[in-house]
């Protein structure tokens, strides 16, 4: 039986109605006009109080994002010819597990705040990323250019000479998105401590002062929206050195003597340390911790991904011309590129500074920072398919030609994004909600290391459960695809290379 | 005799690449006009301007790919024909729910066709030929005052490709259509356009025509 789009939609609103059972949704905030009607006055007129932090907060950001990626695009390269061997493989796969928060949160006990922290928290992770990207690329390079070399043996001259030079423009392409990914990661760190933006849009949220908070808000987006415009690639060693420059010279509060090492060996379990008995200790991690934050975990990214699957489906026409019109199109794609530039986290934040503390805040950040990269791929997608001389134009465009053409895409996309959401979803614990990140921030807070320590594995282990079953979905909608593909679209393969770098993770 | 639509010495292309040059024709209601040609002379640019200046007109299109949505039913697919009569909700209602009147009226045109049955059916699980029959079944489903079809009939046997013909023949008073079966055009048109270099070489009532100059075109 194939798979199709009917039977992911069933699977999806079914997983999303059990999903609800276990959901708080209440809005238990005091007014939520109220803040929102505070928090507009303040993205009205927003205040520079203090410009000179603000622009320290801002080439910080940009600092460790570049640093971060920097260093995950350096690993990723090294690791990426050997990603074919298994234990390469899995050692990638765990580090791109979790989340940099979770990093930064770990190395905050070993590294304390100084700037490594940050540094290694973008990059550990994305040295993963790029190690699946980089080696992906290698191997689609030509093989008729390297049979074409026919005395050289050595595998690192085939790889210098032929492969790597073959995939640049790919990875220079795929290193740009990555950076607006680290710039965003880099602003989300400041809510748990470092110097950079979100830091400040935290504490200024927190005493209310909306009008500061949106100019921090605005210097994040005048940062990220042009970014492709002002990164010009033989400047990028230049904005690297100052980068290494800046955070050099960053003071930090220094780590107490031994701290490190009594981390690492906290890292094993109580029992083993102690001798105590195992089932107690079991019981309050799986049962109590671990089993809860899973099923909270679960349930947040089922509603999640249905609200992004619903938004992306309903919002992508306002970026296709022949249904809003140019002008239509033009305010869409401005609302879309919002929403995607701005990280989940963030905006979780600030819609639960709105709503209150509930699963509601988090659900609708992460609906609409997904939705609007679905619909964004979607959108760019719809201009390349062929439109007969007489077909309709506006909603009946989009509902009879466009919509039902994409489906293919769409369900591939949401399939893609469902992963990326459960990694965020663990995140959002540190609002509060009751995902795994707050059991492991709880954790970590009395220092019970070795517990958010068997969280993080949990964490790693439902991802990596995901991220299978997504693949297996994909792999058989693609089957089922190649058979009744018309050919005038083409295999959708190559396709999915060229987007790639539009999935932010 | 109306005159339907008229091309003054005119280059026809894609973008800034010409295709034909120096077309001058002129169509009046009632002729049925078979384009004969050898593939990529540029038979679907002709059309292609044809319809564009048939604004006024209520013109049913057969575009060579067939124009399907594959992932819709042959229903939804025949049923396009119509979105232009009514407004966007109730397409959109007729997207997820359709009448049995708009059904039955489908229903019709897929007898016609030999396409009985077969609503429901994904089109992309349709053969070539039953896709083209959809395509053919859409602009029955249309109607109007003219049919311009670009090989409408290329995947489907001599036999029922004459009895598709036929079809379309009692629905539109008039016709433009791009064939590739040099004696089905002869036999169906009442007027012959020969296409070859990037211009027309013949233009002719299909009785006076000569073999030699329909040979001279895939000479």
């Amino acid at each position: 039986m194939s798979l199709t789009g009917r039977h992911l939609f069933i699977a999806l609103v079914a997983s999303c109605c059990l999903a609800l059972v276990f959901a708080d949704l209440s809005s238990s905030g005091p007014d939520p006009w109220l803040t929102l009607n505070r928090i507009g006055q303040g993205i009205l007129m927003p205040y520079f109080s203090d410009p000179m932090l603000l622009l320290n907060a801002a080439g910080l950001t940009l600092a460790f994002a570049f640093c971060g990626v920097a260093f995950g695009a350096i690993c990723g390269l090294l690791l990426a010819p050997f990603y074919r061997i298994r234990w390469v493989r899995s050692f990638c796969i765990a580090i791109r597990a979790l989340h940099e928060i979770f990093w930064a949160l770990m190395l905050m006990n070993i590294t304390g705040l100084s700037p490594l922290t940050g540094v290694l928290a973008i990059g550990l992770p994305y040295a993963g990323i790029f190690a699946k990207v980089f080696s992906e690329y290698l191997d689609e390079t030509d093989a008729r250019a390297e049979a074409a070399l026919p005395f050289v043996t050595s595998g690192l001259v085939r790889l210098l000479w032929v492969r790597l030079p073959a995939c640049v423009p790919q990875i220079a392409t795929y290193s740009l998105y990555r950076l607006e990914c680290g710039l965003r990661s880099s602003a989300v760190l400041g809510f748990i401590g470092l110097p950079t933006l979100g830091f400040h849009l935290e504490s200024y949220f927190k005493q209310a002062l909306y009008p500061e908070a949106a100019a921090v808000f605005f210097v994040f987006l005048a940062l990220i929206l042009p970014l492709r415009h002002w990164v010009r690639w033989p400047l990028v060693p230049i904005f690297i050195a100052t980068s290494i420059w800046g955070l050099i010279h960053l003071p930090f509060p220094p780590m107490g003597q031994g701290a490190a090492l009594r981390f690492l060996q906290d890292l094993a379990p109580a029992p083993m340390r102690t001798g105590a008995d195992w089932g107690p200790w079991l019981g309050k991690v799986l049962i109590g911790q671990a089993i809860p934050g899973s099923i909270a975990t679960l349930s947040l990214s089922q509603i999640a991904l249905t609200g992004a699957a619903l938004l992306a489906a309903l919002s992508f026409p306002a970026i296709v011309p022949r249904v809003v019109g140019r002008i239509g199109a033009a305010i869409g794609h401005g609302v879309l590129v919002l929403l995607r530039s701005t990280p989940e986290y963030m905006l979780a934040f600030i819609l639960l500074q709105i709503f209150g503390p509930s699963m509601l805040p988090a659900i609708l950040a992460l609906a609409l920072h997904n939705g609007a990269i679905i619909a964004h791929l979607l959108g760019r997608q719809s201009a390349s398919l062929p439109v007969r001389l007489d077909a309709p134009t506006g909603l009946t465009f989009w509902g009879w030609e466009v919509f039902p053409r994409l489906t293919g895409t769409f369900w591939a996309l949401c399939l893609y994004r469902w992963e990326i959401i459960l990694r965020e979803t663990a995140i959002m614990g540190l609002l509060g909600i009751g995902t795994l990140g707050f059991y492991v921030q709880m954790n970590l807070q009395q220092l019970r290391v070795d517990r958010a320590l068997i969280l993080l594995l949990g964490t790693i282990a439902l991802t990596a459960i995901i991220d299978a079953l997504s693949r297996h979905l994909r792999r058989r909608m693609q089957n089922a695809h190649s058979l009744r593909i018309e050919g005038s679209r083409g295999p959708t393969g190559n396709n999915a290379k060229t987007e790639k770098p539009d999935h932010c993770r | 005799m109306t005159t339907l639509l008229t091309l003054q010495n005119e280059t026809l292309g894609w973008g800034d690449t010409p295709v034909l040059t120096g077309v001058s024709l002129t169509v009046q209601a009632g002729e049925r006009i078979a384009l004969l040609g050898p593939s990529g002379v540029g038979k679907s640019t002709l059309l292609h301007a044809m319809f564009t200046r048939l604004a006024d007109q209520r013109v049913a299109l057969v575009p060579q790919e067939a124009g399907l949505v594959a992932q819709l039913s042959v229903f939804h697919n025949v049923w396009m024909g119509r979105l232009d009569d009514f407004g966007t909700a109730r397409n959109l209602r007729t997207l997820v729910w359709p009448t049995t009147p708009e059904q039955a009226a489908v229903d019709a045109v897929l007898d016609r066709t030999g396409l009985s049955g077969l609503g429901r059916r994904r089109v992309s699980q349709l053969s070539g030929g039953q896709k083209q029959r959809v395509a053919l079944a859409r602009a029955l489903l249309r109607g109007g005052d003219i049919v311009i079809a670009d090989e409408p009939v290329s995947a489907v046997d001599p036999t029922q490709a004459r009895h598709l013909l036929t079809e379309l023949d009692c629905t539109f008073q008039s016709s433009i259509v791009a064939l590739h079966d040099v004696h089905l055009a002869r036999a169906r048109a009442s007027r012959v356009i020969g296409l070859r270099k990037g211009g027309i070489v013949f233009d002719a009532q299909a009785a006076d025509l000569h073999e030699a100059d329909i040979m001279s075109l895939y000479a």
